[in-house]
């Protein structure tokens, strides 16, 4: 029974993760890894059996049901989990990839403090990304998606003696929060007008209703859009993901390049039936994508950290993504996803192996000339470099090719632009990482490694073992060949009609984005026409990224400083290097406009109306106690006064009540 | 002789016979300790039969009533006027007669150092006050429940005044017995006029009037004498801009105090006697308690985020969480309803947690002061460890208790038709869940990341002990499981709530049946559905719920033309 297996899926890596967590502090490095490695390996194990069962079976879907996790009268929410081709693939990227990553850590993490809390936690991510991807409605996957970001959190600040990781996890919960506001919001808004969160119920009667276009359909993809744009670090909350670099190496392949991330364009391609229906959100998310696109391989250009190159490229890249969901086009996003968690966790990889043999060196200008020094790392990264920029026939190229192609076809004239620009600033900037840090001269001091590190902070990528320029453990190259061989082939399952391929992955993908609505059926089914025009326009962008790899041959290689001498000062560099000064903005926008409204309020709600009221009340009192503390004065007389005096108010009283009983002089009254 | 129609006595009256006891013993060694950990237990204990044997009682409701009552008891006290001696629980009181029970022994083993002297006076108050509170929440007689409500002031009176932790203790006891007592003066006039007007104090019987809106008297009259409920209530939660003493309380008073102190005992009376004998005013109220509820959750969160003191900060975490139980039950909503009973729980064990683990800190440090703290991560990891869980459980982590709670109240404030601005509320409540991660985080940076305070750096701390892991893990567990099991709650909260929300509460007829409510289809789905295919019920119900929006949008437009 297939559909009880499901469960095992994210519940072995949780069990990873609790041995670890109780026990991991007591057991040997070998223990702790073996626990985390058989964990991983047994859900991928449990994947690829899905996929032959799938592919064999024709089987489209298969979902299973527990017990109500939330009932009240009229709502309830399950524990369910379902798989269809969508997940499957995601599925397979995150065991695959993820098992990888687990078995570079066992060396990259090797000599670090707390190695079972590392494990523990990258167990923990895994079991929320699985159930993310599995859930079955909205909520259990918002279960995933806050735990994912929990996993981020917790293993961003990692390192918790140096306050920049600390800062940077929180900074990332605290965003993503921002997000998840929007989830939540669109949440509301589903059980409010569909009864239920139940993915099936709810593209169902958005199917049964053809007359069901925009409106409050807009307002949810919306929602959804926001909490995307947080988790898949979109303008304008992609401002976390570059901190977060902070987290150890693996993490950042595995959490903010492979998988988490991308689980904005999940949700966008998951929930497509919706934005189908609201031609508005999908051209927000277009026009988010390929801005967002732009926009952080700009900053990509300058940046001199090796990792935060990568992780604006990651920016960039999902950009493309979010493009493709924004022009329909969601097989061909998830077929970047897919290509992209190969070459972007390779890329990361392989930059922790630089990182490594450098001994915690992350400064591209002091590296350099490293080809033949760590020549498989070299060559590994040398591949992913080459499927990022688009250079064919190389898993990027395929992909990438595939969302620009769809942009020009829909009309998009101006996105199809952006992201042809786009194409040849990534092309650039990585093949001037490439440059810097393995070709050129060494612009570091064999003897120095480690030591200035190793005295900063130890825990920094603590290669405190410093032993000059070395080559990884094969337990960190064998992970990076596997995935340089994906990065090369993995765009093979998709190439184009018009280059007498077959597009596998758009045909495997079909049923999942064409069963709902079918007004998109023409929208995701393959075009077979154009074959002209798309044969063009690769190759203009083939031109694209070989003019970018030119660009950055001749500044770095052929003439290097050249261009840095003329562009840093300038105002527009500038500009760039400083991130265009967002994340100045947001903080004094947000956090000291926050805070600054806080400390208003506490000064006029808190001390004036709150405790003012009590204090007013409390003066009051005292003030006419102490009035009346005067007529217990202790002299005879003057109680006697006070005697006279109540007894005339009385007597009056009593004269007027009977007055006014009496009918004549009542009756005078009441004129 | 069957227990269940004595058991509520049995409940109350053992920590009263416990007190009399602590006094009697001497206060030496850890006498005190034990034998109030003992009483306590035993307390929890016998609550425990009430979940246990909860579906099995008879249940006894009043013709016309929508409330229905178990293990009741019901004998005349006095004959004239006529107060008769009547308990019985609910689904709610009774999970919280559970959760008073379950925090009682734990608020003994938090205070079994740091209570250093004088240690008669203060187990015996502590267990005073959990008799006035566990009466408070099974009286079902008007009269006998403002006797208990005023003895709960006394004693926590006393102990804030007492064990409180700074010179400002007295002006926080003071400030916390005249913000409770004045509002009780209103009550017991609204009660008495009630009497006037009805003859009785007993709440079926008024509930039942209620509901045929059978209780004399000019709309005026009413209108006022259920502001008079609700205004003491109000205080006691208390609701946001009426938390005047709960800061300085909290800040002030002594671990095991504070936990059992907050919240409970203000919803609990909102829920049971105004909303029952008063629905048609409530539901005139909604709009401003909505409001009252979304602004005190982003108040109290944004006030945590400039707090140095944790005290303080728990304080006003303690204001948004209570805000948010406000918000979802005033929206008359199954989801806010429902949603807001489980907070009140949920806030109970998530507040609690967080209360015992600063005081914990309080013993090592003797500061509850941010600044003077900093990177324990490294001295004593286990705690660290207990203090991000029970902080992910207060910012509403999926999978912890809080999330289910909020999540209902949230989506059942979406869905409210008593407020013209219903979703203008809703994304300002929604957007506490930025805030509460914020003031959180940053709270668990500066205790244990970050450089050493001063003076954490120069104490030496030491790991929780024993003692306090058997404190703090039953917590983790309840975390957990009210986060993944909460229909094992919410089945029995349900008749309670749905009612309140319009409904009939569907939940007990059985799981996986599909039965028919209001016209519209229940959405328990079928259990067996293997393939992912859309099958002609789904349709059906989605088409329903469709219309039923419709209804609602209208309902809703005409509530704005009124």
């Amino acid at each position: 029974m297939p559909e009880h297996l499901l469960w095992f899926i994210p519940l072995l890596p949780f069990t990873g993760f609790l041995l670890n967590g109780f026990i991991g502090r007591k057991l040997p490095r070998s223990g702790v890894a073996a626990i985390a490695l058989l964990f991983t390996a047994l859900p991928a194990a449990l994947v690829a059996w899905l996929w032959q069962y799938m592919l064999s079976t024709g089987t489209l879907a298969i979902t299973a049901n527990s017990r109500p996790w939330i009932a009240v009268t009229g709502f309830d929410v399950r524990f369910a989990f379902t798989v269809d081709h969508l997940t499957l693939i995601m599925l397979g990227v995150i065991t695959g990839v993820g098992f990888l990553i687990h078995l570079y850590s066992i060396g990259y993490m090797a000599h670090e403090e707390g190695y079972w809390r590392f494990f523990a936690y990258l167990n923990l991510f895994m079991f929320f990304m699985l159930v993310l991807v599995l859930a079955q409605n909205f909520l259990l996957l918002f279960v995933g998606w806050e735990g994912v970001g929990l996993a981020s959190y917790l293993l961003i600040g990692f390192y918790w003696h140096k306050p920049a990781a600390n800062a940077a996890g929180r900074k990332a919960f605290v965003v993503n929060r921002v997000g998840d506001f929007g989830f939540l919001l669109a949440m509301f808004l589903l059980i409010k007008h569909f009864g239920t969160l139940d993915f099936t119920r709810i593209f169902a009667a958005i199917q049964l209703h053809p007359g069901l276009q925009g409106g409050f359909l807009t307002a949810i993809a919306l929602l959804l859009v926001v909490g995307a744009a947080g988790k898949s670090a979109q303008i304008p909350l992609y401002v976390w993901l570059p901190d977060a670099m902070e987290g150890p190496t693996p993490v950042s392949a595995l959490i903010h390049a492979a998988t988490m991330v991308t689980a904005g364009v999940y949700l966008v391609c998951r929930t497509h039936a919706i934005f189908d229906r609201s031609p508005y959100a999908l051209g927000i998310v277009a026009i988010i994508g390929a801005l967002t696109a732009l926009f952080a391989a700009s900053i990509g250009i300058v940046q001199n950290d090796i990792k935060r190159v990568l992780a604006y490229s990651t920016i960039s890249q999902l950009g493309y993504m979010f493009l493709g969901c924004g022009v329909a086009a969601y097989s061909a996003a998830v077929f970047h996803l897919m290509t992209h968690a190969f070459f972007k966790a390779l890329l990361f990889l392989a930059a922790g192996s630089v990182i490594h043999a450098l001994s915690g060196e992350q400064d591209m200008r002091k590296m350099g000339g490293l080809r033949k020094r760590i020549p498989v790392t070299f060559w590994t990264m040398s591949a992913g470099v080459l499927a990022i920029a688009g250079i064919p026939p190389l898993a990027g190229f395929f992909s990438k090719d595939e969302i620009l192609y769809r942009t020009f076809d829909s009309g998009h004239i101006l996105l199809w632009d952006i992201g042809l620009l786009t194409a040849g600033l990534t092309s650039f900037y990585m093949f001037r990482l490439w440059y810097k840090t393995f070709f050129g001269t060494e612009r570091f001091n064999e003897h120095d490694l480690g030591q200035v590190h190793a005295g900063e902070n130890e825990h920094d990528e603590g290669q405190a073992h410093a032993h000059g320029v070395h080559e990884s453990p094969w337990i960190m190259l064998g992970p990076l060949v596997i995935l340089a061989v994906l990065s090369v082939v993995g765009g093979w399952v998709g190439v184009p009609a018009a280059l007498h391929g077959h597009n596998e992955i758009e045909h495997f993908l079909a049923p999942v984005f064409t069963a709902t609505i079918p007004g998109a059926v023409e929208a995701a089914t393959p075009v077979e026409s154009h074959a002209g025009p798309e044969l063009g326009l690769a190759f203009t962008s083939v031109l694209v990224a070989l003019i970018g790899w030119a660009a950055a041959w001749f500044f770095y290689v052929k003439r290097p400083g050249t261009l840095g001498e003329k562009t840093i000062g300038t105002s527009p560099y500038r500009l760039v290097s400083h991130k265009f000064y967002i994340d100045e903005i947001y903080n004094a926008v947000f956090v000291q406009g926050t805070l600054l409204f806080t400390r208003a309020a506490d000064l006029v709600i808190e001390s004036g109306l709150v405790n003012g009221s009590g204090s007013l009340a409390a003066f009051v009192t005292r003030a006419s106690s102490s009035a009346t503390r005067r007529m217990q004065s202790g002299n005879i007389r003057s109680y006697a006064g006070w005697l006279a005096a109540g007894a005339a108010v009385v007597i009056l009283v009593m004269t007027y009540s009977v007055l006014a009983a009496h009918p004549l002089v009542g009756h005078a009254a009441t004129r | 002789m069957n227990l269940d129609h004595s058991i509520l006595s049995l409940i109350v009256f053992t920590p009263l016979a416990g007190a009399l006891l602590l006094a009697l013993l001497p206060d030496r060694g850890r006498t005190q300790q034990w034998a109030a950990l003992a009483v306590t237990l035993v307390t929890f204990g016998l609550t425990l039969h009430l979940p246990y044997y909860f579906a099995g009682t008879d249940i006894s409701t009043t013709f016309g009533s929508p409330l229905g009552f178990r293990f009741v008891t019901d004998v005349p006290w006095i004959a004239q006027p006529a107060i008769r001696y009547h308990l019985g629980v609910d689904g709610l009181s009774m999970w919280l007669l559970v959760l008073s029970g379950f925090l009682a022994p734990l608020g003994v083993l938090a205070s079994w150092n740091a209570i250093g002297s004088r240690r008669k006076l203060f187990y015996t108050l502590f267990l005073l006050q959990q008799v006035a509170m566990l009466g408070v929440f099974v009286s079902l007689d008007l009269f006998l429940y403002y006797a208990f409500w005023e003895l709960s002031l006394v004693p926590m009176a006393i102990l804030i005044a007492t064990f409180g932790r700074t010179d400002n203790r007295r002006r926080a006891a003071i400030k916390f017995f005249l913000y409770a007592f004045i509002p009780s003066a209103l009550l017991l006039v609204g009660m008495l006029w009630l009497y006037t007007a009805t003859g009785t104090f007993q709440l079926p019987t008024l509930s039942a009037l209620a509901a045929t809106h059978s209780i004399p008297g000019t709309s005026h009259a009413l209108w006022l004498c259920s502001l008079a409920f609700l205004v003491a209530f109000a205080v006691k939660v208390p609701v946001f801009p009426l938390h005047g003493w709960l800061i300085d309380a909290i800040a002030e008073g002594p671990t095991a105090a504070i936990m059992v102190l907050a919240g409970k005992l203000g919803l609990y009376s909102i829920l049971r006697f105004s909303f029952a004998i008063f629905p048609d005013q409530m539901h005139y109220a909604a709009p401003v308690m909505i409001a009252l509820g979304a602004i005190g959750i982003v108040y109290g969160a944004c006030m945590a985020l400039i707090q140095n003191d944790l005290k303080r900060l728990a304080g006003f975490s303690t204001l948004g969480h209570l805000s948010f139980c406000v918000l979802g039950i005033f929206t008359f909503t199954v989801n806010g309803v429902d949603g807001g009973m489980y907070q009140i729980l949920n806030h109970g064990i998530s507040g609690g947690a967080l209360f015992l683990l600063m005081g914990f800190l309080y013993e090592r440090y003797g500061t509850y002061d941010m600044r003077d703290l900093g990177g324990l991560s490294g001295k004593l990891p286990w705690m660290v460890t207990l203090f991000v869980i029970t902080a992910l459980s207060n910012v509403g982590l999926p999978m912890l208790n809080s999330f289910v709670g909020e999540f209902l109240i949230l989506s059942g404030s979406a869905q409210t038709v008593w407020s013209h601005h219903a979703m203008l509320w809703t994304t300002l409540a929604t957007s506490g869940v930025i805030f509460s991660a914020a003031y959180l985080l940053t709270m668990i940076q500066r205790v244990f990341y970050a450089d050493l305070g001063n003076i954490s750096a120069e104490r030496r701390g030491w790991d929780l002990t024993a003692r306090e892991h058997i404190a703090l893990w039953p917590f983790v567990a309840l975390f957990l499981f009210m986060g993944v099991a909460s229909p094992y709650f919410t089945k029995t909260l349900d008749l309670l709530g749905a009612p309140y929300a319009g409904h009939t509460s569907t939940l007990q007829s059985g799981e996986g049946q599909n039965a028919t409510m209001d016209g519209h289809t229940n959405h328990m789905q079928p259990a067996a559905e293997s393939v992912l295919k859309v099958n002609d019920v789904a349709f059906a119900s989605a088409d329903t719920r469709l219309l039923r929006s419709k209804t609602l949008s209208s309902a809703n437009s005409q509530g704005a033309a009124r």
